[in-house]
């Protein structure tokens, strides 16, 4: 081969590990969801009710437990499972027992669920329970219209003073 | 299946030898330019640092000023940073196929694939780590999607995907930790690519200089016709819609979402797995046997140990009570069995009319096994241009070449040669010429045998070819298995040359030079 046609191929070699390297930098392009959607994500992190109340002991139950375990008060460690419920333009979208983390079931049980859902106005329902029995503690009900592309986060927050429960933050 | 990749392989470093020529081809030097692009990647990255505001606003704003403002300096700087990473990738997993296809992973260099899959995760973690700097919609897609892909494994106490759910959530904390990380990572991807080639003598750590020059001026010019940009700025109250993904380093991104963050671990967990395993699933049935140290006809000079391309050989303090200082030990795990130490051994000398035994010898290919051969098949040649041809098992098979005036002896790796066998043959003149050949120039299986043989007949390594042995009745052939035809060519060419010769050899004896060179005790380098 002569000098020039190898300077050539040379030159041929790098230009195409540089069309390799420009081209898979950026293409091709990714959509990440169609173009006319929105995204809800619901997440939260909640410690349920216990699930059986405090209650005094008695002095006979007193009686059977070792002297340095001896305290009045006796409350239950466990939780309840916390149930939510995500209702779209009156269809459930999204259902859901979450139960309580750790040995003793005591901890906050935490949620992050993507709900992909098309743009435009909705009506919206979210309903948590979050003790042993009865009916959803928490019901949070609101129309929106979600633009294309738009994220909308459905938080639950028991402690807030005055407002207690979900919050919608599109 | 491998054999016919290794056949494609070959041919496709065929078509680059052509312009860039053995020495040069990128095929054979591609983990050194893995190294080069990590230092082209580290420069680059330490001029964007000078200029990087770590904040949730000013991280992004500091990356679009380096951009435009100065797209001469931090612009270029940004897109050469991009682009070593990308190439990063490219050459690194060009390097490892490329080993798996030339069956190099198994046995001794299992430690070099084992730490090579641990390089491939940090040098993803770099990259991924890179991008959520910029703080663009990229990189909040890429930092959504990296906390939903772990929070599939229950490690957290809530999700870290709750890190990113609204604008606010992310603080300026966060850019100080994502910088901070970016210098350790590299750093600790650094100890490894050290630990990956300290097993290996004399690693290639850098590319021949036309290499490293060629590669820049390439990254140079895609990043003035190509630079490197953000998307807009991050906003998690929106989707990131329509993104310019780098697929060298983020190409599992969508699989979370087409498939599921469960199905990336088990192909991530099990590519991995699998390719932590290939040493052991690929390896052949049997081994040869390793190198072993003839302490009788050893004065510990450690050349051997020099010349290892594993560093399987250590010298330890002398134990046989000879009135030397030190002798060498082989690691069996280590040893190639290439028998490159044989060929550096000064006492592999094939005229000692007793028993013929080195210092160090491969107990498959002894030498005087070896020589008693070479004489049977001297014996039986004639014709005008006898040739005796030294060959490699892991290149062209000499054999091939075998005729009434061609003899042909085969060795695990030309490196085994040693030069006094060169002179053996040529002296009295039972052959006319010499043929030494190995591996394609660049690609020695045993990385160094090619070299030292160069260096060692040139003079400038010992153990040296004689002086008084004719260089124009040698030549080298540097050919892959399927190079028959240049093979070929090579003989034909040295046979030419030899026909053209008296057929007297002039072969003075130099007996000092031999004493010298057998007895050298230096060390070498
Ligand atoms: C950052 C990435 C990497 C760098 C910078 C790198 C660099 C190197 C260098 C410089 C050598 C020595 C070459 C020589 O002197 O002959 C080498 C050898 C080797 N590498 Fe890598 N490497 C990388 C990744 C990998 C990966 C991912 C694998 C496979 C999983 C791998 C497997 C090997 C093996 C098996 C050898 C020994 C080859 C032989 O004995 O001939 N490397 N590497």
């Amino acid at each position: 081969m002569s000098q020039p046609l190898k300077y050539l191929g040379q030159g041929l070699a790098y230009a195409l590990f540089a069309v390799v390297l420009g081209y898979f930098s950026t293409s091709p392009e990714y959509a990440h969801l169609p173009a006319d959607s929105a995204l809800l994500k619901l997440s939260f992190n909640h410690a349920a009710q216990r699930k059986k109340p405090c209650h005094e002991r008695t002095d006979e139950e007193m009686a059977k437990l070792a002297k340095n375990m001896r305290i009045r008060k006796d409350c239950p460690r466990e939780r309840s499972d916390v149930v939510v419920e995500l209702e779209m333009d009156g269809k459930q979208l999204y259902h859901v027992v979450l139960h309580p983390p750790g040995l003793s079931h005591d901890g906050a049980a935490s949620i992050y669920r993507r709900l992909p859902v098309p743009a435009g106005p909705h009506r919206f329902v979210a309903r948590l329970k979050d003790m042993e029995g009865g009916d959803f503690s928490f019901v949070h009900e609101e129309n929106i219209t979600l633009g294309a592309g738009k994220v909308m986060v459905i938080d639950f927050k028991a402690d807030v003073p005055g407002a207690p429960g979900f919050m919608f933050k599109s | 299946m491998r054999k016919y990749l290794q056949n494609l392989l070959l041919r496709l470093e065929n078509a680059f030898n052509a312009p860039f020529g053995q020495a040069l081809n990128p095929w054979y030097h591609l983990g050194a330019i893995t190294f080069y692009l990590f230092w082209i990647v580290v420069v680059s990255g330490v001029y964007l640092y000078i200029f990087y505001r770590t904040g949730v606003d000013e991280a992004y704003q500091s990356v679009e000023r380096l951009t435009h403002d100065q797209w001469y300096a931090g612009g270029v700087m940004r897109s050469l940073h991009r682009y070593a990473s990308d190439g990063i990738v490219v050459t690194m997993l060009l390097h490892m196929l490329r080993n798996f296809i030339t069956g190099r992973f198994h046995s001794f260099r299992w430690f070099s694939w084992v730490s090579g899959v641990f390089l491939i995760w940090l040098v993803y973690t770099c990259g991924i780590n890179g991008y959520w700097m910029v703080w663009d919609r990229l990189a909040q897609f890429i930092a959504v999607g990296t906390a939903e892909w772990f929070d599939w494994m229950p490690l957290f106490s809530q999700p870290l995907a709750r890190n990113f759910l609204v604008q606010g959530d992310v603080n300026d904390r966060f850019f100080a930790l994502l910088s901070f990380a970016h210098i350790t990572i590299p750093l600790v991807l650094l100890l490894f690519m050290w630990i990956h080639t300290k097993r290996m003598n004399h690693a290639e750590t850098n590319p021949p200089l036309r290499l490293a020059v060629g590669t820049l001026l390439m990254l140079l010019a895609l990043s003035l016709v190509k630079p490197a940009l953000s998307h807009a700025h991050a906003d998690l109250a929106l989707l990131p819609d329509v993104i310019r993904l780098d697929w060298f380093y983020l190409a599992p991104y969508p699989l979370l979402y087409i498939w599921s963050p469960g199905a990336v671990w088990v192909l991530v967990g099990g590519i991995t797995a699998l390719l932590l395993l290939v040493p052991w699933l690929f390896r052949p049935r049997t081994r040869p046997a390793v190198a072993e140290v003839h302490l009788d006809n050893c004065n510990g000079c450690a050349r051997c140990a020099a010349d290892c391309p594993y560093s399987a050989i250590v010298m330890h303090p002398r134990q046989d009570g000879r009135p030397h200082q030190l002798q060498p030990v082989v690691d069996p795990d280590l040893c190639a069995s290439c028998g490159i130490c044989v060929g550096a051994c000064p006492s592999s000398m094939p005229f000692r009319s007793n028993e013929l035994v080195s210092g160090i010898e491969l107990p498959d290919q002894e030498l005087a096994t070896l020589r008693a051969g070479i004489d049977r098949t001297l014996a039986v040649l004639h014709g005008d241009a006898r040739v005796m041809v030294f060959g490699c098992d892991c290149a062209y098979d000499v054999h091939a070449l075998q005729s009434e005036g061609v003899a042909a002896l085969s060795l695990p790796c030309i490196g085994m040669l040693p030069p006094a066998f060169i002179d053996y043959v040529l002296r009295d003149a039972r052959v006319d010429g010499v043929m030494v050949a190995g591996c394609r120039e660049g690609d020695c299986q045993y990385r160094l045998g090619i070299r030292w043989t160069e260096l060692r007949l040139a003079r400038q390594r010992v153990p040296h070819l004689r002086q008084r042995v004719p260089l124009q009745r040698i030549e080298f052939c540097w050919a892959g298995i399927q190079d028959d035809e240049r093979a070929r060519a090579e003989l034909g060419t040295l046979r030419a040359r030899v026909a053209q010769l008296p057929r007297e050899i002039i072969m003075e004896e130099d007996s000092r030079e031999h004493e010298r060179q057998s007895g050298d005790k230096n060390q070498p380098d």
